[in-house]
């Protein structure tokens, strides 16, 4: 075989390979959306579930009771007093049920916020159905202005059938809000 | 079948005498070494560069021992003043020196010391030889992959001279962990570390691809892949872990430096990033880095236990297949080093089991070791002293592993020194010792100089008690409850640990011992034989000269197999 033969037979198996780790780095980037839908999906690490109106409107209400605790966080430093109105609610679980934040805006000038969310424990996320929630939506307050802010949600009661999660009786939802990047 | 080639039927035996004059003629010294397109020279390089690395990778373990010696603070402080030029360090900044050498002698041990070793020092030099290829397929972008290595570790020390947020340098362990190396440590001492991993993982893709190349296109007639030693089968699977793996991380740390510098989020769940993302990215890659590391150590030993039980390795298709089975299922189980991330029973559930079956194709090769020592004819020459101790020593590591495999279990050893004594095992203790083992095997192969046995030996056994003495007692106080990653701990762990830093000394020694053995061979080592192990020592590196040829194989050697047919 001649060297030059060997020359493109090598570099056509060494293109094919550069090719697989380009495809492989690809793939880490596409582990990003992916990620995202498979915990929307799932409910991993306690993502918690949107549906609409109407969905809900379909939901039974369960004799048994759920006892949902409240907590809401600031990012370090961002000048809002953001706390809920009660820190427990018992509802059945099934029922809707609206919790209230209230967040005031502490500084002189308006400020655009984020909410994240999460509840724990975290196998409860995939039953944990929000209707409206202003985490939905980014949040401005004015200088000195306060809000009220409603989360409508409900607990599925399919939560009764998982092995996993059939004998919980406490959820907690917590909130954390960002400051936006650009203020 | 893992025996190749006979000397008495081989074209290319005349090597060694008659070509020598053509095939020795060698470029001039900075030619040589600088722009070297020689798979030997290039090996050659690696190899003096992963011991310069181990240098300092195992000098900042010293002064991890040192600190860790006694309950409280002792040694970190004038390490942080002499590293910061002297000035005054508050006690923030001594703390995060810790972190700094945590993540530097992981960092520097993975990437500088065992990859350089295993893959670009002894695979460059034995794998073209071993099936039968003059060079490897791309020579220059091997050259391109050792300098990139080289580069690599350079961002790496250039990062701990930066500011990088409380401290100086980076310190965000090996791991590289979002949101701590994102918005928790600014300066640049991330970046440059980033960049470090950048850089060495862009050469050990090249690398990768290159022995890929040579090993499916460039093997001597009569060289079938069935045929193939098993050290060559090791490379192959490692190469294409590598190739698998290492763009995952790419991707991962280019995303942290996206996040560190141009306001993304992919890590930050301010814009709705997660990360527990980064961790899933990482261990993707990083579970099968683990095998990337040990998976040349198996094809060394392999070689080892053959040539001095003169035998062909037991079951040679079980032992590729087995390292190919390794590498697969290697990608399935990356999340059993995030068990406490809050995964769901299930999920636990299934990584546990997929974990615990890699052990099945690890026992295949630990017994098949041992299978084929039986009835040998064995002779202990220094590398095979070695080589059983590798076989403890990981069989050691392997045992704690299918513990850690356990979500249950792990959910409460998890970051303990359980841990990091499971990990040294199969690495600092495995993979080194498998170095060590593949450097006697074949330093008068390589420099054509008999290093001293006795020396060999001796550091062996200094080694064996060492590096024991350092983790062995590290399964105590982990189980006892002590985290890894913190200078201090409460008195109740002191015993053990004071131990363990002994341990650190005496292993220092046998280094002391390696070091003079290299220099034994300098100033009195004898010129080796072409097969200097004897009969059983098969494969083609031994048909040729000690040091071999320049070049090799330029009339490329056939392989029949009348001459071992059984």
């Amino acid at each position: 075989m001649s060297a030059r033969l060997i020359d493109n037979r090598n570099r056509r198996v060494g293109l094919i390979f550069l090719g697989v780790a380009v495809l492989m780095v690809g793939l880490g980037y596409a582990a990003v959306p992916l990620y995202r839908m498979f915990c929307q999906v799932t409910g991993l690490d306690g993502t918690t579930q949107r549906v609409t109106e109407a969905e809900a409107a379909k939901v039974f209400v369960a004799e048994d009771t759920m006892s949902i605790r409240f907590d809401a966080n600031v990012e370090r430093g961002m000048p809002w007093n953001f706390r809920p109105e009660h820190t427990t609610d018992t509802v059945s679980i099934g029922a809707r049920d609206m919790a209230i934040f209230l967040a005031k805006n502490e500084s002189d000038h308006p400020i655009t916020g984020t909410a994240s969310f999460n509840v724990s424990p975290v196998q409860a996320g995939k039953y944990f159905n929000k209707i409206q929630c202003f985490c939905f939506t980014d949040q401005t307050l004015q200088a000195g202005q306060e809000m009220r802010m409603p989360v409508l949600y409900y607990v599925d009661p399919a939560i009764l059938d998982d092995p996993d999660t059939r004998d919980l009786r406490q959820i907690t939802l917590s909130y954390t809000f960002y400051a936006h990047e650009d203020e | 079948m893992a025996t190749t080639a006979h000397p008495d039927h081989h074209p290319a035996h005349d090597d060694a005498h008659d070509l020598h004059s053509h095939a020795d003629h060698k470029p001039s010294f900075f030619a040589r070494w600088f722009m070297s397109t020689n798979h030997k020279d290039i090996g050659t390089l690696y190899l003096i560069f992963s011991i310069f690395a181990a240098i300092i990778g195992g000098g900042i373990s010293g002064i991890m021992r040192a600190e860790l010696a006694e309950p409280g603070i002792q040694v970190l402080g004038w390490w942080a003043q002499f590293l910061g030029g002297g000035e005054a360090v508050d006690f923030d900044q001594t703390l995060h020196l810790w972190n700094v050498l945590i993540s530097a002698h992981g960092l520097i041990m993975v990437f500088f010391v065992v990859m350089p070793a295993m893959i670009g020092g002894f695979a460059n030099w034995f794998v073209p030889i071993m099936i039968g290829a003059p060079d490897m397929a791309f020579p220059r972008m091997n050259n391109i992959s050792f300098w990139l290595t080289f580069m690599g570790f350079c961002s790496l020390m250039i990062s701990a001279f930066m500011p990088g947020g409380t401290g100086t340098g980076a310190g965000t362990g090996w791991t590289v962990y979002a949101p701590l190396s994102t918005t928790g440590s600014p300066g640049p001492a991330v970046d440059f570390a980033i960049f470090a991993l950048h850089l060495a993982g862009a050469g050990s893709i090249m690398g990768a691809i290159n022995f890929i190349t040579t090993i499916f296109n460039m093997r001597a007639p009569g060289m079938t892949l069935h045929k193939m030693p098993l050290f060559v089968w090791s490379v192959l699977v490692t190469a294409f872990l590598l190739l698998l793996a290492l763009p995952v991380l790419a991707a991962a740390i280019t995303m942290l430096l996206t996040d560190r510098n141009f306001g993304t989020t992919f890590f930050d769940p301010v814009g709705g990033g997660d990360p527990v993302l980064y961790q899933h990215l990482f261990w993707f890659f990083g579970h099968p880095e683990v095998y990337i590391m040990i998976l040349p150590g198996f094809g060394i030993i392999s070689q080892i236990v053959s040539t001095f039980s003169r035998k062909p390795v037991f079951g040679y298709l079980g032992m590729a297949y087995a390292m190919v089975a390794i590498g697969v299922v290697g990608f399935v189980v990356w999340a059993h080093h995030m068990y406490t991330v809050g995964l769901s029973v299930n999920e636990k559930m299934y990584f546990t089991a997929a974990t615990m079956i890699i052990a099945v194709p690890t026992g295949i090769k630990i017994f098949s070791w041992i299978a084929t020592m039986w009835g040998g004819s064995l002779e202990f020459k220094s590398p095979m002293w070695w080589a059983l101790g590798f076989i403890f020593l990981f069989t050691v590591g392997g045992v704690t592993g299918v513990v850690l495999a356990n979500g249950g279990v792990d959910d409460n050893l998890h970051d303990s020194y359980y841990v990091v004594a499971h990990f040294h095992y199969v690495l600092s203790l495995g993979a080194v010792t498998a170095m060590f083992a593949g450097w006697y095997y074949w330093f008068p192969k390589m420099f054509g100089r008999w290093h001293s046995e006795l020396l060999s030996k001796i550091q062996f056994v200094i080694f064996f008690i060492g590096v024991n003495l350092v983790f062995f007692p590290m399964h105590f106080l982990g189980m006892q409850g002590m985290a890894r990653r913190y200078p201090d701990y409460t008195p109740a762990f002191s015993y053990w640990n004071h131990l363990s830093s002994v341990g650190y000394v005496i292993m220092a020694i046998s280094v002391g011992v390696f070091f003079l053995n290299i220099i034994y061979a300098i100033v009195a080592g004898k010129k080796p034989a072409p097969n200097y192990w004897g009969e059983g020592a098969t494969t083609l590196e031994w048909t040729l000269s000690s040091p071999p040829p320049f070049h090799q194989f330029e009339t490329l050697p056939e392989i029949d197999d009348h001459a071992h047919a059984h």
